[in-house]
């Protein structure tokens, strides 16, 4: 009995989060905005920093998981990458995979 | 004193309907840069990274929008990397961009002076007699000084007797020029204000770099910070290691050594007097006047109150104040790297305002401040601040901040590759 409750609620925590993260269609793109500073507007970053635009997702996210346990050495990431939770990495990742690339 | 008691009647009528006046063309009747009909007018007073950023952020993200933007100076002149211009490593034309970028997305560029604001009739005074008609109002105003407490110290700044050097532009060249000038065996001292003031590691990156600039060209003169703070503020033991590695003889750091007055270049302090060639003043610092004029100041009398969701003022409706003049969140600092995010949460909600839709409920901002303690070698701080919704606040996200390891040629790079990617993001370069 309290294993299901455990569960249902489980369930219904889910059921309520995911409708709310879907609802605004702009988080995403204003997520991917604060890392603009550094990497240029929607991912085009110029001089020494990584572009970020037209990166796979997949790369982007393994790439702050490595700075987030410290399997990559960063100057300065692997302290900003773990601002920003999973859910938020993969919208950011999303995000700026969809752009195209500065030629 | 309110403008709408300069209002002549006449005006406002033409007001109403749109038409331009004084040779300046009212916010309705800019490009909107798409086509279908505007969604609205904005209009952002001050052209810096706050301004500026929401300009562009506004225009790219909302499509047919009148985005007006009021600049006082012809140029854009970048607070940092201005301390390597005082020290001779950089000049003026490497810190000084222009708003072609932002002219050609459709936004109006008004080189001018906000001289009032009319929050109840939605209206912006310029100097000359024109107005600008919105429908939201950004104020980006930077910081003005408080110079009452200090004797002496307002006529010394008038007079360019003594420099701030805190706003770039005119005054960074000055203190160039007066450090140029000064001869070899003189004394250059800087008086850092109490926090919370602009840029919290700037003032330690300028002694580092007046040091850097006496080190090679003057090495009997002496840097003397007189800090009113009891330690150092920002990136602590990493500048107390550049003034030992790097400017051992040269920088003398003191404490606790708050300015009481000013006489000619001489710093009087609470215990003593001192003599200096160049004497450099941060004063104490509050939001910008015209933050203060249209009433929007309701935080300690010197700080803007916002709600971090939109950005608008808690002191007017329709009115968004961004950067150095807002009383900010726990932990955040007064930098351009964040004045141009909370441009972003701010563009961001302007624009689901005027379509009449929710705002984004889980903002984030974070900061990277990059200084430089030798030519070459940097250190960093950063921090990345969730929007917290049950204390309705932002809030540093534990270990997501924190410094370099130690000063590094790598970031000295970095730094200067961020200053390019920041100006070309608010300025569309």
């Amino acid at each position: 009995m309290k294993r299901i409750s455990v569960a249902a609620a489980a369930a219904a925590t889910a059921l309520l989060a995911t409708p709310a993260m879907a609802q605004d269609a702009n988080l995403a793109r204003n997520l991917a905005a604060t890392c603009a500073n550094c990497h240029g507007t929607q991912g085009a970053a110029r001089g020494e920093m990584k572009p970020l635009a037209g990166v796979p997702a997949d790369k982007i996210v393994a790439m702050i998981n490595d700075y987030k346990s410290g399997n990559m050495p960063a100057t300065i990431m692997h302290q900003i990458s773990k601002g920003y939770t999973d859910e938020q990495i993969k919208l950011i990742a999303g995000y700026f995979a969809a752009q195209q690339p500065k030629k | 004193m309110s403008f709408e008691s300069h209002t002549d009647l006449a005006r406002r009528r033409l007001l109403g309907t749109g038409l331009a006046l004084s040779g300046l063309a009212l916010a309705g009747c800019a490009s909107t840069g798409g086509s279908g009909p505007s969604i609205g007018r904005v209009v952002v007073v001050g052209g810096g990274f706050g301004g500026s950023t929401a300009a562009r952020y506004l225009k790219m993200w909302g499509g047919n929008i009148d985005v007006t933007l009021v600049e006082r100076n012809p140029n854009f002149i970048s607070c940092p990397i201005s301390n390597l211009v005082v020290g001779g490593h950089k000049q003026m034309a490497d810190i000084t961009r222009g708003y072609d970028g932002l002219k050609a997305l459709g936004i109006k560029v008004v080189q001018g002076e906000v001289t009032g604001i009319d929050a109840a009739a939605k209206k912006v005074r310029l100097a000359g007699g024109g107005e600008l008609a919105y429908d939201r109002l950004i104020v980006s105003p930077g910081i003005d000084f408080m110079t009452d407490g200090i004797g002496g110290l307002a006529s010394a700044l008038a007079t360019d007797q003594v420099t701030h050097g805190w706003k770039a532009g005119p005054q960074t060249v000055l203190l160039r020029k007066q450090l140029e000038a000064m001869p070899d065996g003189g004394v250059y001292a800087l008086s850092i204000p109490k926090v919370p003031y602009r840029c919290p590691p700037g003032p330690y990156e300028r002694a580092c770099m007046v040091a850097s600039y006496f080190k090679t060209a003057k090495p009997k003169s002496k840097v003397l910070v007189l800090d009113a703070n009891p330690e150092i503020q920002s990136k602590k033991a990493l500048f107390e290691k550049a003034f030992k590695d790097h400017y051992a003889g040269i920088i003398e750091y003191r404490a606790n050594n708050e300015l009481k007055e000013v006489q000619g270049t001489t710093a009087k302090l609470e215990f003593d007097d001192v003599k200096a060639n160049v004497l450099n003043v941060i004063p104490p610092q509050r939001a910008g006047d015209i933050a203060r004029s249209a009433n929007l100041v309701n935080v300690n009398s010197r700080w803007v109150g916002v709600n971090w969701l939109t950005m608008e003022s808690t002191a007017a409706a329709g009115i968004h104040v961004l950067g150095d003049a807002t009383f900010p969140a726990p932990a955040m600092p007064k930098s351009g790297h964040m004045a141009n995010q909370h441009a972003k949460v701010a563009a961001a909600a302007i624009i689901q305002l005027l379509k009449g839709e929710a705002v984004n409920s889980a903002p984030v901002v974070m900061n990277t401040c990059y200084s430089f303690v030798t030519a070459r070698d940097v250190v960093h701080v950063a921090s990345v601040h969730q929007f917290d919704a049950t204390d309705k606040t932002f809030k540093t996200v534990p270990g997501s901040g924190g410094v370099s390891a130690a000063a590094n040629q790598i970031e000295g790079r970095y730094a200067l590759s961020w200053a390019e990617n920041i100006w070309a993001d608010m300025l569309a370069l």
